[in-house]
C-alpha cells in the first residue's frame, strides 16, 4: 500500500466518476471490501447451486423409472455435463472462495486481503465466466461431453456446434478468476498476518485456504493449456488430439487429470478447514493434533499430484503404471485417515453442543469416511476395472463431494452466519434441514453403490426394465427430492430468521479464533486495533487464561468484550477507495472469450476493454484523498 | 493490550515477511506460469517425432538465425538489470537509456519471431499441417505473447520515468517487471534448448512420409 502521492500522476480520463457513496448499486459494483465480495461470491454461487440442483433433479426424474422419456438423450448429455461442471466450478469452488473472502482476513487480523482490487477482479471474472458458460443453453445447446470433455467425443468431428467451445471458454475465464484469487490469498496469508500470528498459530481453516490456493495456482494453468489445445483443434484445425495426424486423445486424459486430481483436493480441503473450526468450538476443546492436521493437509496437497492416472486404470497404461498409481493413491488414505481420527479425538471427552452447524460437521465426518473408503476400493486397479464408469463411482464422488464438501459448507454457513449478518439462524429449522438432507442424501447415493456394482453404467439416459435397477433408482430419485426439500427448508429458515433478527452479538458460540473478537457484522475496517497474538486460538485463551496454566477446574470466563466499534474515528483508518476497473476488465475478458467463437471484432472490443481497464487500474490512486504528506 | 500497534494512516497494513506484497505476488504468479509453460513444453516433448507428414524439424528450423534472436533476448535481461541499477541510484539518464534498450531488444526478438513464422508459413509449415506445427506454434506464439505483454509493461514504466512518476523511491515497480522479464527469458532458454537445439536434426519418424518440400 505504498501510495506515494505524485503531483503529476497521470490518470486515464474517466467515463464514469469514481463511485464514492457506500450505498446503492454503484457501491456493490465497485466495492473492494473483502466482506462484500465474499457475500456476492456466496449469493451468486448459491444461485448456481440451485440451478445445478435443478439439473440433478431432472436427471433423477429421467432415471426414476426404466425407459422413461422425460429428457431426450441429447438433452440428458447436456444435463449431466452441466450438472457436474456447475457443481465443481460454479458451486463448490466459489462457495469456498466466499468463505476465504469473508473469513481469512478476519482470522489473520487484517483489514482486507493483500490486493483488494484484484479480489474484486476475481469476483467479476467468476460471475461473467459463469454466465458465459450458461449462455450456451440458448446458443445452440449446452456442452455435452461430460465434465472431463474427453476427445475425440469433444472434437469437432463428433461434436459440431459451439457447446464444447462454450465449455472451454467458460472454464478458461473461470480459471483466470480462480488463479487471481489463489495468488491473492497466498500473499494475504503469508504476508498480512497480525503480529505474533506465526504460521503454526494460524487457524486450520486459514491453513487449508493457503494449501488450496497453492493447488489452484499450480493446477488451473494445466486446465488452461488443455483448453487452449482443444480450442485450437476445434477452431483452428490443429492436431493435438487428432489421431489421424498422429495426435493422441489419451494425452488429453493425462493433462486433464493432472489438473483434475489436484482439483479434487481444491474442492475438499476448504471443507476440511471448516470442519476443523466447527468441531473444537462446539466441543469446547482445542483441536486434537493441530500440527498433525496441518501437515496432513500439506501431505494431501503434495501427494495429490502423483495419483492422476487412477482415473485412467482402464485405458491400458500397462501393469507398471497401474501398480504405481494404485500405490500412490492408497497412500493418500493415510493423511486423510490422520485427519479423520483427529476430528473424532477432538470430539472425545468434549462438552458437545449438537446444534445445526455441529451436526453438519459430524455428518461430514461420517459421510466423508464412507466416501473415502469406497475411494480406496477403486484405488486398487484390478477392482477398479469392475467399477470404472459405473454408478459405484458416482456414489463415491457424491459421498466425498456432497457428503463431504457440501455438508461442510452448510456447517460453515450455519457457523459463520451470525458473523456475516449479526443475527442467528433458527435452530429448529436448521436441524430439520440437516435431518432431511442426511436422509435424502443417503437415500439418493447409498443405493448407487449396489446398483453400480450390479453393472449400471454412468451417463446412460435410460435402462431396460428387467435389469433389476428400478427400485434403487426410484429410491435415489425420492432421495433427490428430499434433498431439494431440505434446501427449501434452509431458504425458509433464512427468510423467517431475517424477520426475527435474533441478535447474535460478536461471539455467539464462545468461539476460539480472531473473527469472533469483533462485532457482527464487522465494521468495514474489521479491527479497531490490529490484535497481537500469543497463542493458537488466541481469542479463546484471552477469555480463559487459566487454561494456559493447566488449570481445568472451575474455570472463570474473563470479562472480555468484543471490540466496540461505535466510537472509532474512521478518518484515521485508510482503506482503498472503490474502483470499477475490475468490473470493466471482467466484462472485457468475457466479451473477448465470446468473440473467439463468433467474430474477431468482439475479441478486439474485449481486449480494448481489458487494456483500458488495466491502464486505468494502474494509474488511479488507491485513495483519492491521499494528497496529504506523510 | 498492545500499545505498539496503533492506527496510523498508511502504516496499519501488516507485513509479516518483510517482502513487499507486490513482489511476493509476482513470485507466486511466476510459479503458476511455470505450470502453464511446463504443460506446453511437455506436450511438445510427448509429440516429438510423432508427426506423420512433413515438414519436419530438420526441414524447417534455422539454428543460426534463432541463435541471434536468442542472444538479443538474453542481452535484454542484462539491460533490465542495468536499468534497475541506475534507477535505484537515481541516475535517470542511464536508467531511461537502458530501459529503452530493453524495449528495443524485446521488439527485435518479436521481429525475428514474426520473420520466422512468416518464413515457415511460406515453406508450408503451419499449425494445421502436422503435430510439430501444432505444438511448435502454440508454444512459441504464447511465449511471444508473454514477451509482447512485457514490452507493453516496460513502455508504460518508461513513460512513467519520463513523467517523473517512477524514480529511485519506487524502483520496486521496475524490479517486479524485471522479475517477469527474466522469467520470460529463462523460459526461452528452455524452449531454445528443447524446441530448437535438440530437435533440429529430427527427420522423418518411423511411419512418417518424407517431405518433398515446397508447396
Amino acid at each position: 500500500m505504498s501510495s506515494i502521492s505524485k503531483p503529476k500522476q497521470f490518470q486515464l480520463p474517466r467515463i464514469f466518476p469514481r463511485p464514492k457513496s457506500h450505498k446503492g448499486l454503484w457501491y456493490w459494483l465497485a466495492t473492494v471490501d473483502h466482506k462484500k465480495i465474499g457475500t456476492m461470491y456466496g449469493l451468486v454461487s448459491f444461485f448456481w447451486f440451485l440451478i445445478g440442483g435443478i439439473e440433478a433433479l431432472l436427471i433423477r426424474l429421467q432415471l426414476g423409472q426404466a425407459e422413461s422419456s422425460i429428457l431426450s438423450p441429447e438433452v440428458y448429455n447436456q444435463m449431466f455435463t452441466m450438472h457436474g461442471t456447475t457443481m465443481v466450478f460454479l458451486v463448490v469452488m466459489p462457495l469456498s472462495a466466499a468463505f476465504f473472502n469473508w473469513i481469512v482476513p478476519l482470522q489473520i487480523g487484517a483489514r482486507d486481503v493483500a490486493f483488494p482490487r484484484l479480489n474484486a477482479l476475481s469476483l467479476w471474472v467468476f460471475i461473467f465466466g459463469s454466465i458465459l458458460m450458461n449462455i450456451s443453453w440458448f446458443a445452440g445447446g449446452a456442452p455435452n461431453g461430460g465434465w472431463f470433455g474427453y476427445p475425440p467425443n469433444s472434437s469437432l468431428g463428433f461434436n459440431p456446434g459451439n457447446g464444447i467451445t462454450y465449455w472451454i471458454m467458460g472454464l478458461n475465464v473461470l480459471g483466470v478468476a480462480s488463479i487471481a484469487a489463489g495468488l491473492n490469498f497466498i500473499v494475504t496469508i503469508i504476508n498480512m498476518r497480525a503480529p505474533g500470528l506465526h504460521m503454526m498459530r494460524l487457524p486450520v481453516f486459514t491453513w487449508m485456504t493457503l494449501i488450496t490456493s497453492v493447488l489452484i495456482v499450480l493446477a488451473l494453468p494445466i486446465l488452461a493449456v488443455a483448453g487452449i489445445q482443444l480450442t485450437a483443434d476445434r477452431i483452428y484445425g490443429t492436431n493435438f488430439f487428432n489421431s489421424e495426424a498422429g495426435g493422441d486423445p489419451i494425452f488429453w486424459q493425462h493433462i486433464f487429470w493432472l489438473f483434475g486430481h489436484p482439483e479434487v483436493y481444491i474442492l475438499i480441503l476448504p471443507a476440511m478447514g471448516i470442519v476443523s473450526e466447527v468441531l473444537p468450538t462446539f466441543s469446547r476443546k482445542p483441536l486434537f493434533g493441530y500440527t498433525a492436521i496441518v501437515f496432513a493437509g500439506l501431505v494431501i496437497g503434495f501427494m495429490g499430484w502423483f495419483v492422476w492416472s487412477h482415473h485412467m486404470f482402464t485405458v491400458g497404461l500397462g501393469p507398471a503404471a497401474n501398480t504405481a498409481f494404485t500405490v500412490t493413491t492408497m497412500l493418500i488414505a493415510i493423511p486423510t485417515g490422520v485427519k479423520i481420527f483427529n476430528w473424532i479425538s477432538t470430539l472425545w471427552g468434549g462438552s458437545i453442543k449438537l446444534n445445526t452447524s455441529m451436526l453438519f460437521s459430524i455428518g461430514f465426518i461420517a459421510m466423508f469416511t464412507i466416501g473415502g473408503l469406497s475411494g480406496v476400493t477403486h484405488a486398487a486397479s484390478p477392482s477398479d476395472a469392475q467399477q470404472q464408469d459405473t454408478y459405484y463411482v458416482v456414489a463415491h464422488f457424491h459421498y466425498v463431494l456432497f457428503g463431504g464438501s457440501i455438508f461442510a459448507i452448510f456447517s460453515g454457513i450455519y457457523y459463520w452466519w451470525p458473523k456475516f449478518t449479526g443475527w442467528l439462524l433458527d435452530e429448529k429449522l436448521g436441524i430439520t434441514s440437516f435431518i432431511l438432507m442426511f436422509i435424502g442424501f443417503n437415500l439418493q447415493f447409498g443405493p448407487m453403490h449396489w446398483v453400480g456394482l450390479n453393472g449400471m453404467p454412468r451417463r446412460i439416459y435410460t435402462y431396460a426394465e428387467d435389469m433389476g435397477w428400478e427400485s434403487s433408482n426410484l429410491a435415489a430419485t425420492i432421495g433427490g427430492f428430499i434433498i431439494a426439500l431440505s434446501v427449501l427448508v434452509f431458504l425458509v429458515n433464512v427468510i423467517l430468521s431475517k424477520r426475527k433478527k435474533q441478535n447474535a452479538g460478536g461471539d455467539p458460540w464462545d468461539a476460539r479464533t480472531l473473527e469472533w473478537s469483533i462485532a457482527s457484522p464487522p465494521p468495514h475496517y474489521n479491527f479497531v486495533e490490529i490484535p497481537k497474538v500469543n497463542n493458537i486460538d488466541d481469542w479463546w485463551y484471552k477469555k480463559y487464561p487459566e487454561l494456559l496454566e493447566g488449570n481445568n477446574q472451575n474455570i472463570k470466563k474473563q470479562k472480555i468484550e468484543v471490540e466496540d466499534s461505535s466510537n472509532v474515528d474512521e478518518s484515521k483508518i485508510h482503506l482503498p477507495d472503490l474502483s470499477y476497473y475490475p468490473l470493466l476488465i471482467g466484462i472485457g475478458l468475457t466479451i473477448a472469450a465470446l468473440g473467439v467463437m463468433y467474430t474477431y471484432a468482439l475479441v478486439a472490443i474485449g481486449l480494448v476493454m481489458v487494456f483500458w481497464g488495466s491502464i486505468g487500474w494502474s494509474t488511479e490512486p488507491v485513495n483519492e484523498d491521499s494528497n496529504e504528506h506523510h | 493490550m498492545s500499545t505498539d500497534v496503533t492506527i496510523q494512516h498508511g502504516e496499519e497494513i501488516n507485513n509479516s515477511t518483510g517482502v513487499s506484497a507486490k513482489k511476493l505476488l509476482m513470485w507466486v504468479f511466476l510459479g503458476s506460469d511455470v505450470m502453464f509453460f511446463g504443460t506446453f513444453i511437455a506436450t511438445f516433448m510427448a509429440y516429438r517425432n510423432k508427426s506423420l507428414v512433413g515438414p519436419y524439424p530438420e526441414d524447417t528450423l534455422n539454428i543460426p538465425i534463432t541463435s541471434v534472436s536468442t542472444f538479443v533476448l538474453l542481452m535484454s535481461s542484462l539491460g533490465i538489470v542495468l536499468a534497475l541499477h541506475y534507477l535505484k541510484e537515481a541516475r535517470m539518464g542511464l536508467a531511461k537509456f537502458w530501459l529503452l534498450m530493453v524495449i528495443i531488444m524485446g521488439i527485435g526478438f518479436i521481429g525475428f519471431q514474426v520473420y520466422e513464422f512468416a518464413h515457415f508459413a511460406n515453406m508450408g509449415m503451419t499449425p494445421q499441417v502436422n503435430l510439430f506445427g501444432s505444438t511448435f506454434f502454440t508454444l512459441t506464439s504464447l511465449h511471444g505473447a508473454h514477451v509482447s505483454l512485457g514490452i507493453l509493461w516496460l513502455i508504460f514504466l518508461l513513460i512513467n520515468e519520463y513523467r517523473g512518476n517512477l524514480n529511485s523511491e519506487n524502483a520496486i515497480d521496475l524490479e517486479i517487471a524485471g522479475l517477469y522479464w527474466h522469467f520470460v527469458d529463462i523460459v526461452w532458454i528452455v524452449i531454445f534448448a528443447l524446441l530448437y537445439l535438440i530437435t533440429a536434426n529430427d527427420g522423418v519418424p518411423p511411419g512418417g512420409i518424407p517431405w518433398i518440400g515446397g508447396h
